[in-house]
């Protein structure tokens, strides 16, 4: 379904990845772990379009050329972001948000727009999946969240506009057990023979809720091993050491506010 | 000049789309000002002597007074000798009915989405429709009556209410009150009139919409609301202009009146032309607008200023009497080469009163945008409280904002609060709006409004879906 070939990102002249393969059938979880610096987040954000990378090699969707589209066609492609840092939007209304975005790709797909009242049904049973307040949807966009509530906000973005394939970049990060439980079951709740997830993360943590069928690690802009669930556990135990190049040490990361790795 | 910067920029050289200008039939002055023009003026509307008296002893001021060089504005000199300070599109003398207004001027206001025949009208507005010096209709006048609402032309209330225009006109905005308010003093033309008897909830919104067509004229409108005890007004007021070369001389004065337990909630959406993107053409906006707030009387401005090559407007409160309250929502939008200098002025005189200052100023293209505010606390105002919140956004990297409050306390018991902000709509927060889907112009004017939201929660309601899409098209750019 989804399929990435040497692909390279650069950003400021400097090359975070370097050469990345990676396939994604339908249906299947891969998680993606890696050091600090490794080009994780650079690899969610050229799977999004974001302004400001070069980039080369090829991405593909079904077999449409991701690299070709604008964010938002790629979005209406299916694509969707669980962000690591999810922004704050003063003075937007969460529900009027959530309805432009999934009114935005449907327009897009040539699908009819989808009314306030059918809407509601929509948002209140993602709401259900992850345990949130019904006075969410009158706050606005993650402004005045904590950071356990912005995460969830995104597993409710992610319920409502049911994306073909989603990447939660460091989802767990920032989250206390309770919420990592609860961003979890909404997650695995998502889970379909449709939809394909990518799941990004530090931690070994994560992947004891969400269970991966593959497991890559990425070093230094390339993917150096693939395995199953069990690569996950011997990282946790021996860490990134082994795979590291250490002359790569210090690679920047892309140079922006609240982005992180 | 980075990618995003560059987008900014194409999304707000938005296109006016009300610069069409209409030939109409239309009497006009010789250009220049003297007492003459005076004396034509006043004799054109048929006025008492004392309404001429004074109206001279305005221009003797004006003539004495220099423009104000304070505000944070780079103006082209006005050449006040240029200008025609009457023109009125020739009409049947008497109209008996909707269907008396001149097909040509009904046109115009049905291309600028403002019907004027009452049945075709959707809400509850009942409307003044002024074109260059004079009013050409007012709607809803019998159904205004039956409550004993006052609602007609300025001119008319000359004529009909002369006791009552004599003893407000000019208690707010005295004629000497600033070189714009006397001039408008001494040539101003037609505008709207409002009485509210006591205890009387205005049946309907009331609206003046304003629409200036002839070149090379000036336009100089009054307004007058005086919301007698224990009544409440609801007043909305609309502009726009066509698009021509030269600069427009605009300066009105709005005076208001609450008395007693009354409520007065003025709102305004300015959209006169606002030059092109190299600072050509445009409206110069100097207004004066101010209101008297009696014992527990309300009064609220709501603005949302998007048009005017210049804007120079600093809507006021005088909270005499006690336990008055005086508001001030504001969203100043200045693209291209606009410049905006406005604020408010908060006069707390009597005891327990209560100010609120919301200033929203948006930045783009080249835009220069001043917050200008006084808050002054006089000696008697014990317990006054005012709290003032300014924010500014700034789209783009050659656009400007600027903060200057100004505080004044002479009672220690009076508590004062400034709150003020500068932010960027950020490329993260596009970036994440685009990957849900939405399209960088759809984007963009949401983050906007979102910044305005405060503001525009303040707008009667079809005030404010017009006021968002007035601010989406503004930001716009070709694609709109």
């Amino acid at each position: 379904m989804l399929c990435v070939e040497q692909l390279t990102a650069s950003i400021g002249g400097t090359q975070i990845l370097k050469g990345l393969d990676l396939d994604v059938g339908a249906g299947e979880v891969h998680a993606i772990m890696g050091p600090n610096g490794s080009g994780k987040s650079t690899f969610a954000h050229t799977l999004a379009g974001r302004d400001g990378y070069e980039v080369g090699g090829t991405i593909t969707l079904d077999g449409v050329d991701l690299l070709q589209m604008e964010p938002e066609a790629r979005a209406a492609a299916g694509v969707f972001i669980g962000f690591q840092y999810p922004v704050e939007i003063p003075g937007v209304n969460n529900m009027y948000f959530l309805r432009t975005a999934l009114n935005s790709v449907r327009r897009a797909r040539g699908e009819t727009e989808i009314g306030a009242r059918d809407f509601l049904a929509i948002a209140y049973e993602a709401m259900d999946l992850v345990e949130m307040n019904r006075d969410f949807l009158n706050r606005a966009v993650n402004a005045g969240f904590s950071g356990g509530e912005k995460k969830r906000n995104e597993i409710l973005q992610m319920a409502v506009m049911q994306p073909r394939l989603a990447v939660l970049d460091e989802t767990d990060s920032g989250l206390d057990i309770d919420a990592l439980r609860v961003v979890a079951s909404g997650v695995n709740a998502l889970r379909g023979a449709e939809r394909s997830m990518i799941v990004i993360t530090h931690y070994q943590r994560l992947l004891d809720y969400i269970k991966p069928d593959f497991v890559h690690v990425l070093v230094d802009g390339q993917i150096v091993e693939s395995g199953d669930y069990t690569l996950a556990l011997r990282l946790e135990e021996q860490g990134y050491a082994d795979f590291v190049n250490h002359e790569h040490d210090d690679v920047p990361e892309r140079p922006m506010s609240g982005a992180g790795t | 000049m980075s990618d995003t910067v560059r987008e900014i920029e194409e999304l707000t050289e938005a296109e006016y789309e009300y610069g069409f200008s209409t030939d109409l039939d239309t009497d006009i002055a010789p250009p220049g000002l003297t007492e003459d023009t005076v004396r034509l003026i006043s004799a054109k509307k048929n006025e008492p002597d004392w309404l001429l008296d004074w109206r001279l002893k305005a221009f003797e001021a004006w003539k004495l007074m220099t423009e104000p060089d304070w505000a944070k504005l780079e103006i082209a000199p006005i050449d006040y000798q240029a200008l025609s300070y009457w023109a009125a599109p020739k009409m049947k003398p008497v109209l008996d009915s909707m269907d008396d207004v001149d097909p040509d001027i009904r046109d115009m206001f049905d291309k600028l989405g403002i019907p004027l025949h009452e049945q075709k009208m959707l809400s509850n507005v009942a409307i003044d429709a002024i074109v260059d010096s004079v009013s050409v209709t007012t709607t809803f006048k019998a159904t205004l009556a039956e409550s004993g609402v006052i609602f007609c032309s300025f001119s008319e209330a000359v004529q009909e209410h002369p006791e009552l225009v004599r003893e407000h006109l000019g208690s707010v905005v005295p004629v000497r009150d600033n070189y714009f308010a006397a001039l408008n003093s001494a040539v101003f033309s037609d505008g709207s009139f409002c009485y509210i008897p006591p205890g009387v909830r205005c049946p309907m919104e009331l609206s003046t919409y304003f629409r200036i067509n002839s070149q090379n004229t000036g336009q100089f409108e009054r307004t007058l609301i005086i919301a007698d005890d224990d009544s409440h007004v609801s007043y909305l007021e609309g502009c726009t202009a066509p698009q021509r070369d030269e600069n427009q001389l605009h300066a009105a004065v709005v005076e208001l009146v609450a008395k007693d337990r009354a409520e007065i909630k003025y709102s305004t959406v300015q959209n006169w032309y606002p030059g092109d993107e190299n600072g050509l053409g445009g409206i110069y906006n100097f207004v004066t607008k101010r209101g008297r707030a009696h014992t527990d009387a309300k009064i609220s401005w709501t603005q949302v200023e998007t048009g005017s090559a210049i804007t120079w407007k600093y809507p006021s409160v005088i909270l005499q009497g006690d336990r008055s309250v005086g508001e001030f929502y504001s969203v100043a939008l200045t693209s291209k080469r606009q410049q905006a200098d406005t604020g408010s002025k908060m006069t707390h005189i009597g005891k327990d009163t209560k100010s609120t200052i919301i200033s929203k100023g948006i930045s783009a293209s080249r835009g220069q945008n001043t917050y200008r505010g006084l808050v002054k606390m006089m000696r008697s105002a014990e317990n006054a409280r005012n709290y003032t919140q300014c924010d500014s956004l700034l789209l783009g990297s050659q656009c400007g904002a600027h903060t200057i409050p100004y505080i004044e306390v002479k009672n220690p018991t009076a508590r004062v609060e400034h709150e003020a902000s500068t932010s960027t709509v950020g490329e993260d927060q596009l970036y994440y709006c685009r990957q849900r889907g939405m399209s960088e112009e759809d984007a963009m004017s949401m983050i906007v409004n979102g910044f305005c939201r405060q503001v525009f929660d303040q707008l009667p309601m079809e005030f404010a879906v017009e006021a968002q899409r007035l601010l989406s098209i503004s930001l716009e750019g070709s694609v709109g």
